[in-house]
Protein backbone atom coordinates (compact mmCIF):
# COMPACT_ATOMS: atom_id res chain seq x y z
CA UNK A 1 0.00 0.00 0.00
CA UNK A 2 1.99 3.37 -1.17
CA UNK A 3 1.34 6.18 1.39
CA UNK A 4 -1.07 9.13 0.43
CA UNK A 5 0.84 11.96 -1.36
CA UNK A 6 -1.68 14.37 -0.04
CA UNK A 7 -3.60 13.86 4.04
CA UNK A 8 -5.60 16.11 5.60
CA UNK A 9 -6.33 15.82 9.04
CA UNK A 10 -9.02 17.36 10.82
CA UNK A 11 -8.73 20.20 9.26
CA UNK A 12 -10.48 23.38 10.55
CA UNK A 13 -11.40 27.18 9.15
CA UNK A 14 -13.57 29.93 8.75
CA UNK A 15 -14.04 32.70 7.14
CA UNK A 16 -15.54 35.14 10.13
CA UNK A 17 -18.57 32.95 12.03
CA UNK A 18 -18.77 30.82 8.91
CA UNK A 19 -17.15 27.63 9.66
CA UNK A 20 -16.21 26.41 6.01
CA UNK A 21 -14.11 23.58 7.15
CA UNK A 22 -14.96 21.76 10.28
CA UNK A 23 -12.54 18.80 11.07
CA UNK A 24 -12.38 17.52 7.46
CA UNK A 25 -10.15 14.58 6.55
CA UNK A 26 -9.37 12.67 3.40
CA UNK A 27 -6.27 11.18 1.52
CA UNK A 28 -4.90 11.70 -1.76
CA UNK A 29 -2.57 8.63 -3.56
CA UNK A 30 0.18 9.86 -5.75
CA UNK A 31 -0.91 9.91 -9.32
CA UNK A 32 -4.76 9.75 -8.46
CA UNK A 33 -7.17 12.39 -10.36
CA UNK A 34 -9.94 13.03 -7.50
CA UNK A 35 -12.63 15.88 -8.66
CA UNK A 36 -14.56 17.44 -6.14
CA UNK A 37 -18.45 18.26 -6.79
CA UNK A 38 -21.20 19.76 -4.16
CA UNK A 39 -22.96 22.84 -3.95
CA UNK A 40 -21.59 26.67 -4.01
CA UNK A 41 -20.18 27.28 -0.26
CA UNK A 42 -19.73 23.68 0.37
CA UNK A 43 -15.77 24.23 0.37
CA UNK A 44 -14.39 22.27 -2.35
CA UNK A 45 -12.48 25.50 -3.30
CA UNK A 46 -11.04 26.22 -0.07
CA UNK A 47 -9.55 23.05 0.20
CA UNK A 48 -7.84 23.73 -3.05
CA UNK A 49 -6.76 27.06 -1.47
CA UNK A 50 -5.75 25.92 1.71
CA UNK A 51 -3.38 23.55 0.04
CA UNK A 52 -2.13 25.97 -2.46
CA UNK A 53 -1.47 28.27 0.86
CA UNK A 54 -3.46 30.89 -0.34
CA UNK A 55 -5.93 30.34 3.20
CA UNK A 56 -4.35 29.68 6.68
CA UNK A 57 -6.18 26.86 8.46
CA UNK A 58 -7.52 27.35 12.17
CA UNK A 59 -6.57 23.69 13.10
CA UNK A 60 -5.51 20.66 11.97
CA UNK A 61 -2.44 18.74 10.20
CA UNK A 62 -1.82 18.58 6.73
CA UNK A 63 0.87 15.94 5.23
CA UNK A 64 2.03 16.46 1.48
CA UNK A 65 4.39 13.97 0.21
CA UNK A 66 5.21 12.90 3.74
CA UNK A 67 6.39 16.21 4.95
CA UNK A 68 3.71 18.90 7.03
CA UNK A 69 2.49 21.60 5.10
CA UNK A 70 1.50 23.92 7.56
CA UNK A 71 4.41 23.08 10.32
CA UNK A 72 8.00 22.01 10.73
CA UNK A 73 9.61 19.41 12.71
CA UNK A 74 12.03 20.85 14.83
CA UNK A 75 13.38 18.19 17.70
CA UNK A 76 10.45 16.14 17.68
CA UNK A 77 7.97 19.39 17.83
CA UNK A 78 5.51 21.02 15.65
CA UNK A 79 6.38 24.37 14.80
CA UNK A 80 4.01 26.77 12.69
CA UNK A 81 5.79 26.79 9.08
CA UNK A 82 7.60 29.68 8.34
CA UNK A 83 8.04 31.66 4.73
CA UNK A 84 10.94 29.49 3.73
CA UNK A 85 9.37 26.27 4.73
CA UNK A 86 6.17 27.20 2.78
CA UNK A 87 8.42 28.24 -0.33
CA UNK A 88 10.15 24.81 -0.57
CA UNK A 89 6.59 22.96 0.40
CA UNK A 90 4.85 24.62 -2.78
CA UNK A 91 6.96 23.48 -5.01
CA UNK A 92 5.63 20.28 -5.05
CA UNK A 93 1.61 21.86 -5.69
CA UNK A 94 0.45 23.58 -8.84
CA UNK A 95 -2.94 25.92 -9.31
CA UNK A 96 -4.89 26.76 -12.11
CA UNK A 97 -7.42 29.25 -11.53
CA UNK A 98 -10.98 30.05 -12.45
CA UNK A 99 -9.89 33.29 -13.81
CA UNK A 100 -6.53 32.40 -15.03
CA UNK A 101 -4.92 35.01 -13.41
CA UNK A 102 -2.56 35.24 -15.90
CA UNK A 103 0.06 38.24 -16.05
CA UNK A 104 -1.33 41.15 -18.51
CA UNK A 105 1.77 42.78 -18.84
CA UNK A 106 3.85 39.75 -20.37
CA UNK A 107 3.80 37.61 -23.31
CA UNK A 108 2.33 34.12 -23.51
CA UNK A 109 5.88 32.91 -23.30
CA UNK A 110 6.99 34.74 -20.69
CA UNK A 111 4.17 34.31 -18.57
CA UNK A 112 5.56 30.52 -18.54
CA UNK A 113 8.95 31.13 -18.24
CA UNK A 114 8.97 33.77 -15.27
CA UNK A 115 8.43 31.22 -12.19
CA UNK A 116 11.04 29.15 -13.42
CA UNK A 117 13.27 31.05 -14.33
CA UNK A 118 13.33 32.83 -10.77
CA UNK A 119 12.89 30.27 -8.43
CA UNK A 120 14.35 27.79 -10.00
CA UNK A 121 17.16 29.39 -11.74
CA UNK A 122 16.37 27.87 -15.24
CA UNK A 123 18.33 29.71 -17.90
CA UNK A 124 16.46 31.21 -20.25
CA UNK A 125 16.84 29.22 -23.09
CA UNK A 126 16.19 26.36 -21.32
CA UNK A 127 12.96 27.65 -19.63
CA UNK A 128 12.06 28.90 -23.35
CA UNK A 129 12.46 25.57 -24.48
CA UNK A 130 10.48 23.90 -22.11
CA UNK A 131 7.43 26.76 -22.56
CA UNK A 132 7.55 25.70 -25.81
CA UNK A 133 6.98 21.58 -25.15
CA UNK A 134 4.13 22.91 -22.59
CA UNK A 135 2.64 25.17 -24.92
CA UNK A 136 2.54 22.83 -27.90
CA UNK A 137 1.18 20.42 -25.76
CA UNK A 138 -1.62 22.72 -24.79
CA UNK A 139 -2.17 24.02 -28.41
CA UNK A 140 -0.92 27.16 -27.99
CA UNK A 141 2.56 27.22 -29.52
CA UNK A 142 1.56 29.65 -32.36
CA UNK A 143 0.41 32.28 -29.79
CA UNK A 144 3.93 32.25 -27.44
CA UNK A 145 4.87 36.25 -28.45
CA UNK A 146 1.00 37.11 -28.10
CA UNK A 147 -0.33 39.20 -24.91
CA UNK A 148 -2.88 37.40 -22.86
CA UNK A 149 -5.79 40.67 -23.90
CA UNK A 150 -5.32 39.19 -27.24
CA UNK A 151 -6.12 35.35 -26.28
CA UNK A 152 -10.16 34.14 -25.73
CA UNK A 153 -10.64 32.86 -22.08
CA UNK A 154 -10.10 29.17 -23.38
CA UNK A 155 -6.69 30.05 -24.94
CA UNK A 156 -6.07 32.06 -21.62
CA UNK A 157 -6.62 29.18 -19.50
CA UNK A 158 -4.55 26.52 -21.45
CA UNK A 159 -1.70 29.18 -21.41
CA UNK A 160 -2.68 29.08 -17.19
CA UNK A 161 -2.06 25.38 -17.23
CA UNK A 162 1.28 25.50 -19.27
CA UNK A 163 2.47 27.88 -16.72
CA UNK A 164 1.43 25.98 -13.99
CA UNK A 165 2.74 23.17 -15.26
CA UNK A 166 6.26 24.73 -16.00
CA UNK A 167 7.12 24.62 -12.37
CA UNK A 168 6.87 20.66 -12.45
CA UNK A 169 4.68 19.91 -9.38
CA UNK A 170 3.21 16.92 -8.24
CA UNK A 171 0.15 17.89 -7.59
CA UNK A 172 -2.07 20.13 -9.72
CA UNK A 173 -5.45 22.03 -7.95
CA UNK A 174 -7.78 23.03 -10.94
CA UNK A 175 -10.11 25.53 -9.54
CA UNK A 176 -13.47 25.64 -11.60
CA UNK A 177 -10.89 26.10 -14.45
CA UNK A 178 -13.91 26.12 -17.20
CA UNK A 179 -16.63 28.32 -15.31
CA UNK A 180 -15.48 31.36 -16.53
CA UNK A 181 -15.35 30.10 -19.90
CA UNK A 182 -18.20 31.02 -22.70
CA UNK A 183 -19.79 27.34 -23.26
CA UNK A 184 -18.20 26.96 -26.64
CA UNK A 185 -14.66 27.48 -25.25
CA UNK A 186 -15.12 25.07 -22.69
CA UNK A 187 -14.22 21.91 -24.76
CA UNK A 188 -10.91 23.26 -25.94
CA UNK A 189 -9.70 23.17 -21.80
CA UNK A 190 -11.50 19.70 -20.87
CA UNK A 191 -9.35 18.06 -24.08
CA UNK A 192 -5.95 19.57 -22.77
CA UNK A 193 -6.88 18.33 -19.20
CA UNK A 194 -8.10 14.87 -20.31
CA UNK A 195 -4.63 14.25 -22.35
CA UNK A 196 -2.83 15.58 -19.22
CA UNK A 197 -4.60 12.98 -17.24
CA UNK A 198 -4.05 10.70 -19.04
CA UNK A 199 -0.53 11.39 -20.62
CA UNK A 200 1.19 11.81 -16.40
CA UNK A 201 1.30 10.27 -13.26
CA UNK A 202 0.81 14.31 -11.25
CA UNK A 203 -1.96 13.87 -8.74
CA UNK A 204 -4.67 15.91 -9.47
CA UNK A 205 -7.47 17.75 -7.58
CA UNK A 206 -10.26 19.17 -9.87
CA UNK A 207 -13.33 21.40 -8.41
CA UNK A 208 -15.81 21.63 -11.05
CA UNK A 209 -19.82 22.15 -11.88
CA UNK A 210 -19.17 19.27 -14.94
CA UNK A 211 -20.77 16.21 -13.73
CA UNK A 212 -19.67 15.38 -17.01
CA UNK A 213 -16.45 16.34 -17.12
CA UNK A 214 -15.66 14.97 -13.83
CA UNK A 215 -16.97 11.47 -14.36
CA UNK A 216 -14.36 11.26 -17.31
CA UNK A 217 -11.82 12.72 -15.55
CA UNK A 218 -11.91 11.11 -12.13
CA UNK A 219 -10.46 8.31 -10.94
CA UNK A 220 -12.55 8.92 -7.35
CA UNK A 221 -15.16 11.82 -6.72
CA UNK A 222 -16.05 13.57 -3.74
CA UNK A 223 -18.81 14.88 -2.66
CA UNK A 224 -18.92 17.65 -0.12
CA UNK A 225 -21.93 19.75 1.30
CA UNK A 226 -21.27 22.23 4.46
CA UNK A 227 -17.50 21.44 4.51
CA UNK A 228 -18.10 17.74 4.89
CA UNK A 229 -17.33 15.02 2.52
CA UNK A 230 -21.17 13.32 2.53
CA UNK A 231 -20.20 10.51 -0.22
CA UNK A 232 -17.42 9.10 -2.39
CA UNK A 233 -16.30 7.16 -4.84
CA UNK A 234 -15.68 5.40 -8.23
CA UNK A 235 -17.50 7.82 -10.99
CA UNK A 236 -19.98 5.57 -11.74
CA UNK A 237 -21.00 4.74 -8.29
CA UNK A 238 -21.35 8.40 -7.45
CA UNK A 239 -23.30 9.59 -10.67
CA UNK A 240 -25.53 6.05 -12.07
CA UNK A 241 -26.30 5.05 -8.25
CA UNK A 242 -25.34 7.66 -5.40
CA UNK A 243 -26.70 6.50 -1.96
CA UNK A 244 -26.79 9.74 0.05
CA UNK A 245 -30.02 11.69 -0.27
CA UNK A 246 -28.08 14.77 -0.43
CA UNK A 247 -25.94 13.32 -3.43
CA UNK A 248 -29.11 12.84 -5.39
CA UNK A 249 -30.59 15.52 -4.67
CA UNK A 250 -27.43 17.79 -5.85
CA UNK A 251 -26.73 15.56 -8.82
CA UNK A 252 -31.03 15.86 -9.86
CA UNK A 253 -30.98 19.96 -9.42
CA UNK A 254 -27.41 20.11 -11.58
CA UNK A 255 -29.51 17.85 -14.41
CA UNK A 256 -32.45 19.84 -13.91
CA UNK A 257 -29.75 23.24 -14.49
CA UNK A 258 -29.27 21.32 -18.15
CA UNK A 259 -25.84 19.92 -16.94
CA UNK A 260 -24.96 16.99 -18.88
CA UNK A 261 -23.80 13.91 -16.40
CA UNK B 1 15.18 96.27 -28.22
CA UNK B 2 18.55 95.26 -27.91
CA UNK B 3 18.21 95.57 -24.14
CA UNK B 4 15.15 93.36 -23.94
CA UNK B 5 17.24 90.80 -25.86
CA UNK B 6 19.61 91.32 -22.96
CA UNK B 7 16.81 89.99 -20.65
CA UNK B 8 15.64 87.62 -22.13
CA UNK B 9 18.49 85.85 -22.03
CA UNK B 10 18.43 86.67 -18.08
CA UNK B 11 15.08 84.56 -18.02
CA UNK B 12 16.07 81.39 -20.31
CA UNK B 13 19.22 81.19 -18.26
CA UNK B 14 16.23 80.86 -15.37
CA UNK B 15 14.39 78.44 -17.30
CA UNK B 16 17.49 76.36 -17.69
CA UNK B 17 17.76 76.41 -13.22
CA UNK B 18 14.04 75.76 -13.25
CA UNK B 19 14.58 72.71 -15.52
CA UNK B 20 17.28 71.86 -13.61
CA UNK B 21 15.29 71.93 -10.31
CA UNK B 22 12.05 70.57 -11.33
CA UNK B 23 14.68 67.03 -13.03
CA UNK B 24 16.28 66.51 -9.90
CA UNK B 25 13.51 67.47 -7.58
CA UNK B 26 11.31 65.23 -9.47
CA UNK B 27 14.04 62.09 -9.12
CA UNK B 28 14.66 62.80 -5.34
CA UNK B 29 10.41 62.60 -5.31
CA UNK B 30 10.20 59.51 -7.09
CA UNK B 31 12.86 57.77 -5.37
CA UNK B 32 11.35 58.97 -1.52
CA UNK B 33 7.98 57.87 -3.10
CA UNK B 34 8.62 54.27 -4.08
CA UNK B 35 10.52 53.92 -0.34
CA UNK B 36 7.62 55.86 1.26
CA UNK B 37 4.93 54.17 -0.83
CA UNK B 38 6.45 50.61 -0.30
CA UNK B 39 7.51 51.57 3.38
CA UNK B 40 3.43 51.92 4.59
CA UNK B 41 2.78 48.78 2.49
CA UNK B 42 5.59 47.02 4.41
CA UNK B 43 5.08 43.81 7.36
CA UNK B 44 7.10 45.37 9.36
CA UNK B 45 5.24 48.42 11.89
CA UNK B 46 8.98 50.66 12.44
CA UNK B 47 8.78 51.16 8.20
CA UNK B 48 5.04 51.47 8.28
CA UNK B 49 5.18 53.97 11.21
CA UNK B 50 8.67 55.75 9.50
CA UNK B 51 7.00 55.72 5.82
CA UNK B 52 3.27 57.39 7.38
CA UNK B 53 5.26 60.32 9.96
CA UNK B 54 6.95 60.90 6.73
CA UNK B 55 4.22 61.64 4.57
CA UNK B 56 1.89 63.35 7.10
CA UNK B 57 4.24 65.15 8.05
CA UNK B 58 5.15 66.97 4.64
CA UNK B 59 1.87 66.91 3.36
CA UNK B 60 1.47 68.75 6.49
CA UNK B 61 3.62 71.46 6.64
CA UNK B 62 3.78 74.26 3.89
CA UNK B 63 6.76 73.69 1.05
CA UNK B 64 7.49 77.55 2.18
CA UNK B 65 8.20 76.60 5.46
CA UNK B 66 10.42 73.01 4.39
CA UNK B 67 12.41 75.62 2.34
CA UNK B 68 13.37 78.14 4.71
CA UNK B 69 14.33 74.95 7.09
CA UNK B 70 16.10 73.27 4.54
CA UNK B 71 18.12 76.49 3.82
CA UNK B 72 17.72 78.64 7.17
CA UNK B 73 17.78 76.37 10.25
CA UNK B 74 19.47 73.85 8.49
CA UNK B 75 23.00 75.48 9.29
CA UNK B 76 22.19 76.09 12.80
CA UNK B 77 22.40 71.82 13.44
CA UNK B 78 25.81 71.86 10.96
CA UNK B 79 24.13 71.27 7.55
CA UNK B 80 24.85 73.90 5.63
CA UNK B 81 23.13 73.65 1.94
CA UNK B 82 23.69 75.14 -1.13
CA UNK B 83 20.50 77.38 -2.70
CA UNK B 84 20.24 74.62 -5.01
CA UNK B 85 20.80 71.72 -2.70
CA UNK B 86 18.36 73.07 -0.11
CA UNK B 87 15.40 73.79 -3.14
CA UNK B 88 16.23 70.36 -4.64
CA UNK B 89 15.75 68.87 -0.84
CA UNK B 90 12.62 70.63 -0.32
CA UNK B 91 10.55 70.20 -3.49
CA UNK B 92 11.59 66.51 -3.28
CA UNK B 93 10.44 65.83 0.35
CA UNK B 94 7.22 67.41 0.12
CA UNK B 95 6.14 65.92 -3.17
CA UNK B 96 7.53 62.77 -2.45
CA UNK B 97 5.11 62.52 0.28
CA UNK B 98 2.72 63.14 -2.06
CA UNK B 99 3.61 60.42 -4.77
CA UNK B 100 4.04 57.94 -1.92
CA UNK B 101 0.82 57.82 -1.58
CA UNK B 102 0.22 57.33 -5.47
CA UNK B 103 2.76 54.46 -4.92
CA UNK B 104 0.92 52.60 -2.00
CA UNK B 105 -2.87 53.28 -4.09
CA UNK B 106 -1.41 52.00 -7.28
CA UNK B 107 0.33 48.90 -5.89
CA UNK B 108 -3.39 48.65 -4.12
CA UNK B 109 -4.92 48.35 -6.81
CA UNK B 110 -3.36 45.66 -8.22
CA UNK B 111 -6.25 42.52 -7.98
CA UNK B 112 -5.55 39.64 -5.29
CA UNK B 113 -5.60 37.55 -8.17
CA UNK B 114 -2.34 38.53 -9.25
CA UNK B 115 -0.97 38.17 -5.43
CA UNK B 116 -2.57 34.52 -5.37
CA UNK B 117 -0.93 33.48 -8.83
CA UNK B 118 2.49 35.41 -7.29
CA UNK B 119 2.01 32.56 -4.63
CA UNK B 120 0.85 29.55 -6.76
CA UNK B 121 4.02 30.04 -8.98
CA UNK B 122 6.40 30.38 -5.67
CA UNK B 123 7.30 33.74 -6.39
CA UNK B 124 9.26 35.68 -3.32
CA UNK B 125 7.42 38.59 -1.72
CA UNK B 126 9.85 41.03 -3.62
CA UNK B 127 9.90 38.69 -6.80
CA UNK B 128 6.22 39.27 -7.23
CA UNK B 129 6.37 42.67 -6.54
CA UNK B 130 9.37 43.26 -8.68
CA UNK B 131 8.22 41.21 -11.73
CA UNK B 132 4.13 41.54 -11.67
CA UNK B 133 2.85 43.90 -9.47
CA UNK B 134 4.95 47.35 -9.62
CA UNK B 135 4.94 46.73 -13.75
CA UNK B 136 0.95 46.94 -13.35
CA UNK B 137 1.03 49.64 -10.58
CA UNK B 138 3.21 51.53 -12.85
CA UNK B 139 0.83 52.23 -15.38
CA UNK B 140 -1.83 53.64 -12.71
CA UNK B 141 0.59 55.77 -10.98
CA UNK B 142 1.78 57.09 -14.17
CA UNK B 143 -0.90 59.84 -14.73
CA UNK B 144 -1.04 61.20 -11.62
CA UNK B 145 2.98 60.94 -11.24
CA UNK B 146 2.40 63.42 -14.28
CA UNK B 147 0.61 65.88 -11.97
CA UNK B 148 2.76 65.56 -9.29
CA UNK B 149 5.73 66.50 -12.00
CA UNK B 150 4.03 69.70 -12.83
CA UNK B 151 3.22 70.60 -9.12
CA UNK B 152 6.88 70.10 -9.25
CA UNK B 153 7.59 72.43 -11.50
CA UNK B 154 5.13 75.40 -10.67
CA UNK B 155 6.58 75.30 -7.08
CA UNK B 156 9.91 75.31 -8.10
CA UNK B 157 9.08 78.92 -8.00
CA UNK B 158 9.53 79.38 -4.26
CA UNK B 159 13.17 78.69 -4.11
CA UNK B 160 13.58 82.61 -5.60
CA UNK B 161 13.05 83.51 -2.09
CA UNK B 162 16.24 81.63 -1.50
CA UNK B 163 18.03 83.69 -3.51
CA UNK B 164 18.37 80.82 -6.29
CA UNK B 165 18.10 82.69 -9.93
CA UNK B 166 15.50 80.51 -11.11
CA UNK B 167 12.50 81.76 -13.59
CA UNK B 168 10.57 83.95 -11.08
CA UNK B 169 13.75 85.11 -9.57
CA UNK B 170 15.26 86.58 -12.86
CA UNK B 171 11.76 87.91 -13.87
CA UNK B 172 11.80 90.10 -10.78
CA UNK B 173 15.14 91.09 -11.53
CA UNK B 174 14.22 92.43 -15.50
CA UNK B 175 11.03 94.08 -13.67
CA UNK B 176 13.03 95.82 -11.31
CA UNK B 177 16.10 97.09 -14.03
CA UNK B 178 13.46 97.70 -16.44
CA UNK B 179 10.32 98.72 -14.56
CA UNK B 180 8.32 96.87 -16.80
CA UNK B 181 5.58 94.11 -14.83
CA UNK B 182 3.84 92.84 -18.14
CA UNK B 183 6.87 91.72 -20.57
CA UNK B 184 8.94 89.68 -17.56
CA UNK B 185 6.02 88.09 -16.16
CA UNK B 186 3.88 87.02 -19.01
CA UNK B 187 7.15 85.69 -20.47
CA UNK B 188 7.58 83.38 -18.05
CA UNK B 189 3.89 82.39 -17.62
CA UNK B 190 4.13 81.42 -20.64
CA UNK B 191 7.41 79.28 -20.39
CA UNK B 192 5.86 77.57 -17.15
CA UNK B 193 3.50 76.91 -19.55
CA UNK B 194 5.13 75.15 -21.71
CA UNK B 195 7.10 73.48 -19.71
CA UNK B 196 4.27 72.36 -18.08
CA UNK B 197 2.62 70.88 -21.51
CA UNK B 198 6.04 69.14 -22.10
CA UNK B 199 5.84 67.26 -18.62
CA UNK B 200 1.93 66.01 -20.00
CA UNK B 201 3.04 65.29 -23.61
CA UNK B 202 5.89 63.17 -22.44
CA UNK B 203 3.93 61.21 -19.49
CA UNK B 204 1.27 60.68 -21.83
CA UNK B 205 3.61 59.09 -24.83
CA UNK B 206 5.63 57.29 -21.93
CA UNK B 207 1.62 55.59 -20.69
CA UNK B 208 0.73 55.04 -23.96
CA UNK B 209 4.12 53.14 -24.40
CA UNK B 210 3.88 50.99 -21.18
CA UNK B 211 -0.14 50.25 -21.93
CA UNK B 212 1.14 48.68 -25.63
CA UNK B 213 0.01 44.84 -25.66
CA UNK B 214 -2.55 45.04 -22.47
CA UNK B 215 -5.58 46.32 -24.08
CA UNK B 216 -4.94 43.56 -26.72
CA UNK B 217 -4.21 46.03 -29.24
CA UNK B 218 -0.85 44.21 -30.85
CA UNK B 219 2.20 45.97 -29.89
Amino acid sequence: MPTPIIKIDAISKSFGTFKVLDGLSMQVMPGEKLALIGPSGSGKTTILRILMTLERIDGGHIQIDGEQLYHMERNGQLLPADERHLTRMRQKIGMVFQLFNLFPHKSVMDNVTLAPMLTKGTARAAAEKRAMELLEMVGMADKAKNMPAQLSGGQKQRVAIARALALSPKIMLFDEVTSALDPELVEEVMNVMRKLAAETDMTMLLVTHEMGFAHDFADRVLFFDRGKIVEEGKPDEIFRHPKQERTQGFLKKIIAAGHRV
Amino acid sequence: MTQWSGYFGLILQGALVTIELTLMGSVLALFMAFLAGMGRLSRFFVLRALATAYIEFFRGTSIFVQLFWAYFVLPFIGVSLTPLQAGVLALGLNVGAYAAEVVRGAIQSIGREQYEACTALNLGRWQGMRHVILPQALLVMLPTFGNNAIELLKATAVVSLISLTDLTFQAQVVRAQTGNTLVPFTTILIIYFILALLISWGVRSLERRMARGLDGVRA
